[in-house]
């Protein structure tokens, strides 16, 4: 069988402008399809950036809010609610809200304030500069060194500026696993000033986060927020539910989907097309080999292998090429919102894998429909 | 007595049905031998590569029995056919059929890849055949860049290279010019026939009949018992006169 396999290699490869051609095609839909999907990803990550900085196990939070940036404020008896279920370690409040800063030269910059429980500091970042006690400081904030830190003119330890015509000191600079989606700085404080700093609606706690005993009490933890009228997430389902959003309500899940076609559509018509070409220019010569006498499943083994062999060279390239294009667009662009993840890889295989099994099918119903006594009568 | 080789009784295959039927074989009795180069002679359309076919388990009759070396080759499974095919028998095509984007020695070594044989030995075997066939200098180079009487010759190390009983050639000459054909049936007769193989020849070149150890002819689907020999035309000058032609046509030292 191997000498059968590197005959199709040789018929395959030997025939370099439709090897490149069948290359492409898989290739390009491969690229599309993952720049795509790794982008959409992306977003969706950095949609749910709080929540991933935070690592809360659990988020209280009002039932109609659907995505970590748009919280709705709970009175504060809810807090004390759930601090006395049964099942709780521990809870504390979070603030999440947006506030203008007002910069040295006069404009106004929005940023996102981040309010963290006073006595625990719970979901506080990792520092790079400052010490982290220095939060309870009068007017003390810390900034995020993200994408976005230059809007506020690359701040340091002692840079003031006014929040909401409040003083704000920087008191350190963090870093965060991931920044987010829309483009604006974040500072973190804690929640009494936050609460004091910007002006609030009657309810002011955006999020309980809650620490449960143990795994096993998470579900009975939710049951009792819901009595309560309210929504308990884990950290995996608010990310999710915020994902959602985005797939459902924003549109964008309907756009991957038609660009996932699109790109499916044009690899298949590309590589099906120059496949099947490829068959038909060589049907009378699979011909001969049947009359000489090759059996049909080796016959398929053969274009099977053929079919195989593209569809994983063309895979690695176009994956090549993704990964590549993310690497050096965030070399230029360090907010650039690319994510590829093992979901990515294995949509861009099945269709890939779909392709080369579309492709095959014709080709070899072609091939064995060929009648070997044709070949003779020339 | 000579051995036989094929015994073909009752062929029967026509194609088509009712209005549309054309009958190809009517009723085809026939034998061959090893040692000899049977000629089968007739018009276009007389149902001479069906029967071929027939004979080397290409094309199914409707009915009859082929016994080739006592097997009776339409009682085989598919697979076995072609194992059948594979061992025993080898091609000659009107059109030579060789893949253009292999080199000349791959082409030629394509039964042996099929029999599965390992890859480099077989591209040794073919270029043993290709020396056999005064292609050795042309072993790596793609068959388009070859004359048409030089892929020909390609394409009988290929049928050789496996070593079969059975030679099937189609009109082998019909896409060469008159001496080139010439040429490689006297290759043929003088290097392929031996007296434990049988070459069966359809043919409508007359320039070639000289060659035959038997001409038989056939029309309208039916084999006559006319037979022709060719023992008393002397070919053997001939034969020499145009080993000659080979040898020119291949710049280095050709036949083995
Ligand atoms: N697949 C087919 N379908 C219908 N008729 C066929 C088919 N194959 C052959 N025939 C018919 O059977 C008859 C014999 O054909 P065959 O090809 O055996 O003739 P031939 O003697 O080899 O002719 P030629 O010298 O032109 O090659 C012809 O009338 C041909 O038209
Ligand atoms: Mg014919």
């Amino acid at each position: 069988m191997k000498s059968i396999l590197k005959l199709g290699y040789k018929l395959l490869v030997n025939d370099r402008a439709k090897f490149t051609a069948l290359l492409m095609g898989i290739i390009f839909a491969v690229f599309l399809i993952m720049f795509i999907t790794s982008m959409f990803f992306g977003v969706l990550n950095h949609a749910s950036a709080t929540v991933i900085n935070i690592g809360a196990t659990i988020w209280v939070m009002d039932p109609t809010v659907e995505t970590v940036a748009n919280s709705v404020g709970m009175p504060d008896y809810v807090l004390d609610a759930v601090r006395s279920m049964h099942g709780v370690k521990y809870a504390v409040p979070l603030y999440s809200g947006a506030a203008l800063v007002k910069l040295a030269d006069g404009t106004y910059q929005a940023v996102t304030v981040i309010g963290l429980d006073d006595t625990s500091l719970l979901g506080r970042p990792a520092l790079i500069e400052g010490k982290i006690q220095d939060i309870y400081a009068q007017s003390g904030f810390i900034v995020v060194r993200d994408a976005e830190f230059s809007k506020l003119e690359n701040p340091h330890i002692g840079s003031e500026f006014e929040l909401n015509d409040n003083r704000a000191v920087i008191v350190g600079v963090a870093e965060v696993a991931t920044s987010g989606l829309y483009g604006i700085p974040t500072l973190y404080t804690t929640y009494q000033r936050a609460v004091e700093y910007i002006p609030n609606p009657r309810f002011t706690i955006s999020y309980v986060l809650v620490e449960p005993k143990s795994a096993t009490d998470i579900t009975q933890i939710k049951q009792q927020v819901e009595r309560l009228g309210y929504r308990a997430l884990t950290k995996n389902e608010f990310m999710e539910r915020t994902a959602n959003f985005f797939i459902y309500q924003t549109g964008g899940g309907t756009n991957m989907l038609i660009m996932t076609l699109i790109s499916f559509m044009v690899g298949l018509s590309i590589s099906g097309q120059t496949f099947y070409t490829f068959i038909l220019e060589n049907l009378e010569r699979f011909g001969a080999l049947k009359a000489i006498g090759i059996k049909s499943r080796d016959l398929v083994g053969m274009i099977l292998f053929q079919a195989t062999f593209t569809a994983i060279t063309g895979y690695g390239l176009g994956v090549g090429f993704c990964v590549l294009l993310i690497w050096l667009a965030k070399l230029r662009l360090p907010s650039y919102a690319a994510m590829l993840t093992y979901t990515n890889l294995v949509i861009g295989f099945v269709m890939v894998a779909i392709i080369a099994g579309i492709s095959s099918y014709f080709g070899i119903r072609r091939v064995l429909q060929i009648e070997p006594f044709d070949i003779f009568r020339g | 007595m000579p051995q036989v080789a094929i015994k073909a009784q009752g062929l029967v295959k026509w194609f088509g049905e009712g209005e549309a039927r054309t009958d190809a074989l009517r009723n085809v009795d026939l034998e061959t031998y090893f040692g000899e180069m049977l000629y089968i002679v007739g018009p276009s359309g007389s149902g001479k590569t069906t029967l071929l076919s027939v004979l080397s388990g290409v094309l199914k009759p409707n009915s009859g029995t082929v016994l080739v070396e006592n097997v009776d080759i339409w009682n085989l499974d598919e697979d076995g056919r072609a194992d059948f095919r594979l061992n025993k028998i080898g091609f000659v095509f009107q059109d030579f059929h060789l893949f253009p984007r292999l080199t000349t020695a791959e082409n030629a070594a394509i039964p042996l890849i099929l029999k599965k044989n390992d890859w480099n030995e077989s591209l040794k075997e073919a270029n043993n055949y290709l020396e056999v066939v005064g292609l050795k200098d042309r072993a790596e180079l793609p068959p388009v860049k070859l004359s048409g009487g030089e892929q020909q010759r390609v394409a009988i190390a290929r049928a050789m290279v496996s070593k079969p009983d059975i030679l099937i050639m189609d009109e082998p000459t019909a896409s060469l010019d008159g001496d080139t054909g010439n040429a490689i049936l006297a290759f043929v007769h003088k290097n392929v026939l031996n007296p434990n193989r049988c070459i069966v020849v359809v043919t409508h070149d007359e320039r070639i009949y000289e060659f035959a150890s038997r001409i038989l002819h056939m029309a309208d689907g039916r084999l006559s018992t006319e037979e022709k020999t060719t023992a008393e035309k002397g070919a053997p000058e001939k034969i020499t006169a145009e080993k000659s032609v080979v040898e020119k046509s291949t710049p280095e030292k050709s036949t083995a």
